[in-house]
């Protein structure tokens, strides 16, 4: 898909400078897109580090480990079909926990982990379960507080307050959360109720 | 009220990961200057693997923008975009995001730059890019490692759950700022 979304700019691009007379305009634009790369990248380089860093002191600490504690009562209702001890619900817990204080590198192996372990409880099937379409739908919303790589690029490109970014940013993934929690159950249901009158 | 809060978060943020980060993994015995050293050497690597992807798009999407394209297709959506006065020039941004989170991250970077961080489309461009997910990316790596052939009504829920967080980052940039 990618292939033809960066393809289709490209035709598009060239196609309307050529219909335009623009065709200057684009050489340039596309040499100082290169420029900006070089840039962006060096700029980002920095606070990425920064961040990086910081994210990794916390994760040394296993402050991940203790603030997961919590989320216990909340997963037993998010995957009901997960047996209470079960190892998938601590590589969910830690999955959701990393992906919460913007780990986005440790997120992924707990995810990992977890899905692993879900498909022991599904025994192998090529069909995703339930839980699993739930981790997915959390995944692909996630709540999120820090987001590095925002905050490195707003930082680089001298914004007054580069964080006040995070509070839009928190508002909308915890709307996009709920939502998505929702948006699971309801088609879950509804699957269930087509299956059932089949 | 909750405007407030939005605002004292994100003054307070940083300072207090600063001091509470570091002081609480002390605590814990951690090595907090090694560990941070460590965390601060992977941003090579970081740079390293968004690097292919942010020339690729700057360049395709720094072509489109200055040939004209950008504006011809927009155009239809125009009156709709300015009722809701939602600016058009995020959209390859919106196009791009769930496919690729480093040739998005780009798309950011260049409207930031076009704009400025702290214009209405620069924020916007960085609320949109941290609130959404790279949906197609993350489900074929999550499935993929388990074998898991059929998503069933997942890719519904995650491009569904992407629509409502652009929705709400829109509606919050332009409540906070």
């Amino acid at each position: 898909m990618m292939n033809l979304i960066w393809w289709g700019l490209l035709l598009c691009g060239v196609g309307v400078a050529v219909g335009t007379g623009r065709v200057e305009e684009i050489s340039r634009a596309a040499l100082e897109a290169t420029r900006l790369s070089v840039e962006l990248a060096i700029g980002l380089l920095g606070v990425a580090g920064f961040w990086l860093g910081l994210m990794k002191v916390a994760a040394e600490s296993s402050l991940l480990q203790h603030l997961v504690r919590f989320l216990r009562p909340l997963l037993r209702w998010l995957f009901p079909e997960v047996p209470a001890g079960h190892p998938a619900e601590e590589a969910i817990a830690l999955n959701l926990g990393a992906n919460l204080l913007g780990l986005g590198n440790a997120a992924t192996p707990f995810g990992l982990e977890a899905m692993r372990h879900l498909q022991d409880l599904n025994r192998g099937s090529s069909t995703a379960s339930p839980a699993m379409c739930t981790l997915l739908a959390l995944n692909t919303s996630s709540v999120t507080v820090v987001p590095v790589l925002v905050l490195s690029v707003r930082a680089a490109a001298g914004a007054a307050n580069p964080t006040d970014i995070i509070a839009p940013i928190l508002g909308a993934t915890l709307t996009s959360t709920a939502a998505a929690v929702a948006l699971d159950r309801y088609f879950r249901r509804r699957e269930e109720r087509a299956g059932r009158s089949r | 009220m909750l405007g407030e809060a939005a605002d004292f978060l994100s003054r307070w943020a940083l300072p207090f990961l600063l001091l509470f980060i570091p002081t609480y993994a002390l605590l814990r015995g951690v090595r907090v200057y090694e560990a941070f050293l460590e965390g601060a050497g992977q941003a090579f690597e970081l740079i390293r693997r968004i690097f292919p992807a942010l020339v690729a798009m700057l360049v395709a999407v720094g072509v489109f923008r200055a040939s004209g394209a950008l504006e011809l297709f927009s155009a239809p959506l125009r009156p709709l975009l300015d009722r809701l006065g939602f600016p058009g020039e995020v959209l390859p941004l919106l196009l791009v995001r769930p496919f690729s989170g480093s040739g998005a991250l780009g798309i950011m970077a260049e409207l930031i730059r076009q704009h400025g961080a702290d214009s209405p489309v620069g924020r916007l461009a960085a609320a949109l890019q941290g609130s959404t997910e790279t949906t197609f990316y993350v489900l074929a790596v999550y499935f993929g490692s388990v074998g898991v052939k059929d998503y069933r009504y997942a890719v519904k829920v995650g491009l569904l759950a992407d629509a409502v967080a652009a929705g709400a980052a829109f509606l919050f940039c332009r409540w906070l700022f």
